[in-house]
């Protein structure tokens, strides 16, 4: 039953993301859809890490930039195939989350939280500084785009069927996982790291694994960035977008594969619709963060189905625990 | 002092710890007999807590051994001796309140199976099959406490008295040789220890051996085959119940005028 609600949010996504690419043919929405996708793929991969097994990232943007900076350097400089490229970001991210993981998930809360923001602030910095292998804060031009037996996805539209396509697979691999054993006990140390490590968690492996495997979504939306503009430079990667993408996880719903798709997509629409907000980005979304924090903390879709579940079971005489 | 015997599931030889200047378990020894039920009683603040999480592995011990199946466990990390099977319940409940009453149990299963990250978001075939298992054996432990109907709720709806029958299925899912309860009675009414009381009983029928600490004396008395009795740390008696209540140290320390009534 559960089972094939499931799968028709899927139909529903193949199908809507189908007709998209079927029906419109302005390259400014698909521009705007590929940042969408982009986002949610950072976002997910911080939701799982954040919203699922608890543990705060403030340095994000700096994964999403190693996979760009990897993909960027070895193709634009290095002339490497693409997707090589691609797979020497995931490498590289994953190597720096490992190494970065092993110290800072023995911190909890407040000190994790410090210590991926100063890892964040080093990147940015070393991305603006090394710039004869970056480009400095000039940035870095000439990266080719990815192409797949001949097909170049070097127009809006083109690379919005290999963004959502790979997204797709994504969230679907990462909705997989939640419900899968190793997603429970992550679920689990969340809720009670003494409890879990009780029924044979290994709580700080499993808490490094999932901060590596956070790291490699934004890894892999960093790359996708960077052969999508064809230009990065190191303002896109900075203390600033880390907050946005935690702000997105917050607003769309920690815990909430889906909820990550609507804060992504709300919060990369909202500055494009409003133009005044380009003003007062940072503004708005520390007020969002501070309204969503404070009056759903779980966030937009997490929060409206507790409310509805628990005030099911209210009705059935269950209590709730605040 | 060395415990060896074949029966012995768990003996502690030795065992002391000390916050600062507290010590709040000195040089305690006792054997947990296989198939039996000990309790652990004491005052409030004789150790028994810390007892228990020096044998689940919160807290390692400065000095003495504790073996399990011979095997010396002392010191090494919770989710170690969690997988060679000991499983605990906590004085405070401590469920996962934002996973299902199914899910919590499941996650008692995670010492059986072995799907790991990339398996279970690729959702390898095998892994299906594994599931299923999973999800068998904690449908049947939520029956065996009576939790069935409640399986797809969120464990933090549960009433108090539910909550510690859900931690103690959780804990049997994972199918423990050596089961280890805290106070589970605390915070039951009169029908609910009644309950906790039968189950404990069928749980040493079905051979599980458990280790109790709990400050109901009449549940003690009647599930109990052996009781240790803490007093500052030290163990002042160890026996069947019956050398116990007749024991004029336990009886000044702790059992006081209110156990004559």
């Amino acid at each position: 039953m559960t089972r094939l609600r499931f799968l028709n949010r899927w139909v529903l996504f193949a199908v809507v993301a189908g007709a998209i690419a079927a029906f419109m043919d302005q390259d400014y929405y698909y521009t705007l859809l590929n940042f969408i996708g982009i986002h949610t793929l950072l976002v997910v991969g911080l939701n799982l890490l954040l919203g699922y097994a608890g543990q705060i990232s403030l340095g994000h943007a700096a994964f999403f930039g190693l996979g760009a900076y990897t993909s960027g350097i070895l193709t634009a400089t290095g002339g490497v195939d693409p997707w090589l490229a691609l797979l020497a970001g995931l490498a590289v991210s994953g190597a720096a989350a490992f190494l970065i993981g092993i110290p800072a998930l023995k911190l909890r809360g407040y000190y994790l939280a410090m210590a991926t923001l100063g890892f964040g602030i080093i990147v940015y910095i070393i991305l603006n500084e090394a710039d004869s292998l970056t480009g400095g804060p000039s940035g870095l031009s000439g990266i080719p785009s990815l192409s797949l037996a001949g097909f170049a996805f070097n127009t809006p539209r083109r690379l919005y069927l290999l963004i959502w396509i790979l997204l797709g697979l994504i969230l679907y691999i990462s909705a997989n996982l939640v419900n899968s054993r190793t997603g429970r006990a992550i679920r689990a140390l969340h809720d009670g790291e003494a409890a879990a490590e009780s029924l044979g968690v290994d709580t700080f492996r499993l808490k490094l694994k999932i901060f590596v495997w956070s790291a490699l979504y934004a890894s892999l939306a960093g790359s996708l960035f960077a052969h999508s503009l064809n230009f990065i430079a190191p303002s896109s990667f900075g203390f600033m977008f880390s907050i946005k993408l935690v702000t997105m996880v917050v607003l769309g719903g920690m815990a909430s594969i889906w909820g990550s798709l609507l804060g992504a997509g709300a919060l990369t629409v909202l500055p494009e619709l409003l133009t005044v907000f380009h003003d007062f980005e940072m503004v708005i979304f520390g007020a969002i963060l501070m309204v969503v924090m404070i009056f759903l903390p779980r966030g937009l879709v997490r929060g409206i189905m507790d409310l509805y579940e628990n005030r099911r079971y209210k009705r059935q005489g269950g209590r709730i625990s605040v | 002092m060395m415990l060896q015997q074949n029966n012995v599931l768990l003996a502690l030889d030795g065992v002391s710890l000390a916050f600062g200047g507290l010590q709040a378990v000195e040089q305690v020894s006792f054997g947990v007999t296989q198939g039996t039920v000990k309790a652990i009683i004491g005052p409030n603040g004789a150790g028994k807590t810390t007892l228990f999480n020096l044998v689940s592995g919160f807290l390692a011990p400065q000095a003495g051994r504790i073996l399990f199946g011979g095997v010396a466990i002392q010191g090494r990390p919770a989710h170690r001796i969690a997988r060679q099977g000991i499983a605990r319940t906590f004085q405070l409940v401590q469920l996962f309140d934002h996973m299902t009453v199914l899910e919590n149990v499941m996650v008692g299963r995670h010492r059986l199976s072995r799907a790991g990250l990339i398996a279970g978001a690729l959702q390898l075939p095998w892994t299906r099959t594994e599931e299923k298992g999973i999800r068998q054996k904690a449908m049947e432990a939520l029956e065996f406490v009576g939790l069935a109907d409640r399986a797809g709720q969120p464990a933090a709806v549960l009433p108090l008295g539910l909550k510690r029958m859900l931690e103690i299925a959780r804990a049997l899912a994972s199918a423990p040789t050596l089961l280890l309860l805290d106070e589970p009675a605390s915070g039951l009414d009169a029908v609910e220890t009644e309950r906790l009381q039968d189950l404990i009983l069928e749980l040493r029928r079905q051979g599980i051996t458990t280790l109790l600490v709990e400050h109901d004396m009449g549940l003690t008395m009647e599930v109990a085959d052996e009781i240790a009795v803490l007093n500052y740390g030290k163990l002042i008696a160890d026996g069947p119940p019956r050398a116990i209540q007749k024991n004029p140290e336990v009886i000044a320390a702790y059992l006081g005028t209110d156990w004559q009534g």
